[in-house]
């Protein structure tokens, strides 16, 4: 029988990934307005966050709205705990590039401290496993979940490089790069914290789809 | 950002009561209930045995008028009629609220008669073939249309009773109320069923208005869009469902809700 259950839950559904689509469109925008040093890029996603924090506030209240009036049980619940997770997840990835655009308006006003190489290889890979956490959840795939979780150690290690070389070749070497060299390594730690977060995703997209607790589970794994 | 709570639309209330109180004899079983019911929504009501829901939901259409012993005062405005006033027409006011009880009680007649009968005593009775059409339409607006099309003579006493309840429904819809007032109309019904009937009466809700008493707080917090909570007589909280349910403003509500109280 098709319940009316079934419809608010595939509201529930499209808002998230409303919500997921706008927040890879932040990244992507900060990531931009970094590499073509864009203030008035990185300033309108400022502005536009507060659009993703209401539709966060409209999505937690609707999760809560669904538990309170339905009763749900089993998968059912599985995802609109999930839905109410990843919502906050995906709220921090976008004040994450907010983080990013404002590191950016403070770069622009100073002259280029070096040209970028890995930290648009680190956010190409943060892009990746947001999108591809955002696609396991709505195609229920745990699969390319696993995957997501898989590629955290790479972001984790080019954080790292992006960290020593900034350290040791500028910032060691010549106080007048610190400024510029502190806001590159707070946005490579910004672009690691994203692929955190989508880990997070991915993690409660396994929890969804197979009802396994993966987080601080690594065993669980496969 | 507007809470959900406030976010549903008012609509035009159908029936509307203001210092509504109720006795049996020396028991004042409603006391002062000011209520508004939206038309098109369905309005829960909700609270213990004894807290005089089922009371109000008679009141509505006069049903209380026979017990004896009963003194009513306040207003019931229904259409810009008091219709606790001794001179309300009976006959149209359960024209327009139909009510729906606990326990289906189709008359010992065929299926056709069952949704005929009201047409007969409202001397509604037309065409032939324009009964059919009404027989087939009220049976189609409770979804039973295709189970019942062939046996239209059967006995509606032969019917499960998922089936007759649909039939006390559709017997309602065939002289075209306002109002369908449900007194726990899933209560013999089994988890299934009621899943079902909850689904039709969200079909319903598009043409009428529905309000229902239930000790099922699970089944009120599903279904209906406004909600209010009943004690001791007295109606405590009234408001939409998702902000009765997710935040009630009196706690006497939050009590009941959450299992504490009753």
């Amino acid at each position: 029988m098709q319940r009316h259950f079934d419809d608010q839950l595939k509201d529930l559904h499209q808002e998230i990934l409303k919500m997921g689509v706008m927040t890879q469109e932040a990244i992507f925008r900060s990531i931009e307005a970094l590499k073509n040093r864009d203030k008035s890029q990185a300033e309108e996603v400022i502005a536009n966050d507060k659009k993703i924090d209401l539709i966060e506030n409209a999505i937690d209240e609707q999760c809560i709205d669904l538990i309170a009036r339905n009763q749900p049980m089993a998968g059912d619940l599985r995802f609109i705990a999930t839905a109410l997770k990843i919502n906050a997840d995906l709220e921090r990835i976008a004040d994450l590039a907010v983080d990013i655009c404002q590191r950016v308006v403070e770069l622009v006003e100073k002259p280029l401290l070096k040209p970028l190489i890995d930290i648009p290889k680190l956010s190409a890979i943060a892009q990746k496993m947001v999108k591809d956490s955002i696609d396991a959840f709505v195609s229920r795939d745990s699969g390319l979940a696993k995957k997501v979780m898989l590629a955290d150690p790479e972001a984790d290690q080019l954080r790292d490089k992006v960290q020593s070389e900034l350290i040791n070749d500028y910032m060691a070497k010549d106080p007048s790069t610190v400024d510029r060299a502190v806001a590159l390594l707070l946005i490579a730690r910004y672009l690691e914290r994203i692929c955190d977060h989508a880990t997070n995703i991915a993690e409660d997209v396994v929890y969804m789809v197979e009802g396994k607790i993966v987080k601080h589970h690594e065993e669980n794994l496969e | 950002m507007i809470p959900a709570a406030a976010r549903h639309a008012a609509t035009r209330p159908v029936i509307e009561t203001a210092g509504l109180n109720l006795w049996y004899g020396d028991f004042q079983a409603l006391k002062n209930v000011n209520a508004s019911f939206s038309e098109n929504m369905i309005t829960a009501i909700i609270g213990p045995s004894g807290c005089g829901k089922s009371t109000m939901l008679r009141t509505f259409n006069r049903m209380n008028d026979l017990v004896e012993g009963v003194r009513t005062s306040g207003q019931i405005m229904i259409d810009g009629v008091n219709i606790i006033e001794p001179d309300a027409d009976l006959l149209d006011l359960r024209k327009k609220i139909g009510m729906v009880f606990q326990r289906p009680n189709p008359f010992p007649l065929s299926v056709s008669e069952n949704i005929l009968f009201g047409l007969k005593i409202h001397g509604m009775v037309s065409e032939r073939n324009e009964l059919d059409a009404i027989v087939e339409k009220s049976l189609k607006a409770v979804l039973l249309w295709d189970d019942l099309k062939d046996k239209l003579r059967r006995s509606a006493l032969s019917l499960s009773l998922e089936q007759k309840q649909k039939l006390c429904i559709a017997r309602l819809i065939a002289v075209k109320p306002e109002v369908l007032l449900m007194d726990e109309p899933c209560s013999t019904l089994d988890p299934q069923a009621t899943a079902r009937i909850e689904e039709l009466m969200r079909e319903l809700k598009r043409d009428y208005t529905i309000i229902i008493v239930t000790h099922n707080m699970q089944q009120a917090a599903r279904v209906s869009d406004e909600a209010g909570f009943m004690l001791l007589g007295e109606m405590i909280e009234f408001g939409s469902t998702a902000q009765v349910f997710t935040a009630p403003k009196d706690k006497r509500t939050e009590d009941y809700i959450t299992g504490r109280y009753g």
